[in-house]
């Protein structure tokens, strides 16, 4: 008789819905039904039992093909890699648990490398510009039961989040917000007219690059100061119409997203949405929330804070000293000035989503990859490890993008023998251990006088 | 008719992009969601470009063959869409203003049409960027 799990989280997107229903058959051994999830979600539960799956560690040969090794061999090497690297990378975690992710931060340390995860290349500019100025934040559980304005500025939640609106924002009907979509204004701002500018009360096309000057002209309206006709592609008009809206709202939240964060300004994008909000605060109630992409990306700066006082560019080369300087320890500018000699690439694909001069810099090392998957990572690798997925295969904690923890389930097992990431982590950590044991003990031996010892 | 525009190029999630992702970048699925560009109707004519045609779109960093197609999201004149991947990322310039993250939305490319060219797949792009490709194994 198939077994029906219910409150399963998903992991896909930082909206971390846990309300998925996962039909699994009689033995345990495959995903039948997913409800509820988005179309992204409900492939990784059924792309979970496809034949393509790798069950082994691979080891590239010298004729550039793989060979299955086993999980010790491969632990082994990659102890050793990280061992004989000055300068080793472990970039990654967009998809791996909590626990993962402190067993990684130990290696990181024993190894004495930089630690870095997808925020580096995400929101990133989000925690540059919460540091500066504060994070007028709240749970999406407040803006489902209280908000009654809803911005989506740089964000494309009908792509990139497909349940964020019907769970959180737009759609549900909370506590102080009964009537659902009918009682809430959306509004979107974007340059392009995206699906999720479709079901926007107002939507204002803003030129690309331009936030910052748009964002600017709301505080003077808020504050009562004049604008120019037009200020990044809107005029005058519909900004101060806009203006009077966020003023005017009962609870209002701006969700945004890598519009703001991958543009010209970067975190000064991010610095002035956050003065904004502020600034509405004077009249209303205003909140903020960065549409972290992961469901776990959040993961790593809680994890990381909480161990190193950092959540992300963490350059552990000194070991117990923890230092963090993006633009200097961020994954990107190491590769390019080639600052690092190792990589491990873990639970992402720096492969695919970094710019590709970036890739070529970090292959002129070993490069490792652990991922329960193939992907591009994975095929320009020395070593591919698979591990458990996450959510469907391994449970553990995760953290949802308002930064609400969340215990995870799994819902099937790993194939047989695959690991999880915080079991990996752990055995190459034990490996250090024993590989500078070793070392110590050459050294000892090596300081030691010539002649008699004592006790001979 | 002009041979080659400039335009500003933005790189994002597409829901395609993420399905096809979750399904194994290297699936057809994933080649036909990433490896197209979006533009605005007046620069398709600007180029005289008829659907699905595929032009060569070049950054001060690298250049990848993709093709055109009318999205269902649009654009404004002058700005351009190629959904975050693979094909992307061949032209994403590196540079981070400092903050580790490149710049993925708004820098210049040049678009222009090819005849007699095919577009890469995902695995030939990234083994070939490192000395890797094989050709179709």
């Amino acid at each position: 008789m198939p077994k029906k799990v219910e409150n399963v989280g998903c992991p896909y997107c930082g909206v971390c819905c846990d309300d998925l229903v996962v039909t699994v058959s009689d033995d345990g051994k495959q995903i039948l039904e997913v409800e509820n999830a988005c179309a992204i979600g409900n492939q990784i539960f059924h792309h979970a039992t496809g034949s393509e799956r790798i069950r082994l560690p691979r080891l590239r040969q010298p004729d550039g093909t793989y060979k299955d090794i086993s999980y010790e061999e491969a632990v082994d090497y990659a102890a050793k890699v990280l061992y004989n690297a000055k300068k080793p990378l472990i970039y990654g975690f967009g998809s791996t648990n909590c626990e993962g992710m402190a067993a990684a931060a130990k290696v990181a340390e024993k190894a004495g490398a930089v630690l870095d995860n997808c925020a580096s290349i995400c929101h990133g500019s989000s925690f540059l510009a919460i540091f500066d100025n504060g994070y007028p934040s709240c749970t999406l559980g407040e803006t489902k039961n209280r908000a009654d304005v809803i911005v989506y500025w740089g964000a494309n939640p009908a792509h990139a989040h497909p349940r964020h609106m019907s769970r959180y924002s737009i759609f549900p009907r909370g506590f102080f917000t009964g009537k659902g979509h009918m009682s809430r204004k959306i509004i979107v701002i974007d340059p392009r007219h995206t699906d999720t500018a479709q079901v926007a009360d107002i939507y204002l096309q803003v030129k690309q690059g331009h936030d910052y000057e748009l964002f600017d002209a709301f505080r003077a309206v808020v504050r009562g100061h004049e604008i120019p006709d037009v200020v990044a592609g809107i005029k005058r008009e519909q900004i101060v119409e806009v203006a009077n809206i966020l003023k005017k709202a009962r609870f209002g939240t701006i969700f945004y997203g890598m519009g703001l964060c991958h543009s010209d300004g970067r975190n000064h994008n991010v610095d002035i949405a956050i003065s904004l909000t502020r600034d509405l605060n004077d009249y209303t109630k205003w909140t903020i929330m960065a549409m972290r992409g992961h469901y776990n990306i959040t993961g790593p700066g809680a994890v990381w804070s909480w161990q190193y006082g950092y959540p992300y560019c963490l350059d552990l080369t000194k070991k117990d000293i923890a230092h963090m300087n993006p633009g200097e320890t961020s994954s990107i500018d190491l590769a390019m000035r080639d600052e690092v000699d190792a990589f491990i690439n873990i639970g992402t694909d720096a492969g695919a989503h970094f710019p590709i001069d970036a890739v070529k810099h970090l292959r002129k090392h070993p490069w490792i990859t652990i991922d329960p998957n193939i992907n591009m990572a994975s095929e320009i690798s020395d070593l591919h490890i698979p591990v458990g997925i996450v959510g469907v295969e391994v449970p553990g904690i995760v953290y949802r993008m308002d930064n609400v923890p969340i215990q995870y389930r799994k819902v099937i097992d790993p194939p047989e023998g695959v690991i999880s990431d915080e079991e990996l982590f752990e055995r190459i950590y034990r490996r250090l251990s024993e590989l500078e044991a070793d070392e110590a003990v050459k050294e000892h031996a090596k300081a030691a006088p010539e002649g008699v010892r004592a006790g001979e | 008719m002009a041979n080659r525009i400039t335009l500003n190029m933005i790189t994002q999630r597409s829901i395609e992009e993420g399905v096809a992702m979750e399904k194994g970048k290297t699936t057809p699925e994933y080649f036909e969601a990433c490896s197209i560009i979006e533009m605005h109707d007046d620069d398709v004519k600007a180029l005289g470009l008829v659907p699905n045609q595929l032009v060569r779109v070049t950054s001060e960093c690298g250049n990848v063959v993709v093709k055109t197609v009318k999205g269902r999201q649009s654009l404004y004149p002058g700005l351009a869409f190629i959904p975050q991947g693979v094909w992307a990322n061949q032209v994403v310039p590196p540079r981070t203003q400092a903050t580790g993250e490149p710049q993925y939305s708004g820098f210049p490319v040049t678009v222009e049409p090819v005849n007699g060219e095919k577009r890469k797949s995902a695995l030939e792009l990234v083994q070939g960027a490192v000395g890797m490709w094989r050709g179709d194994q």
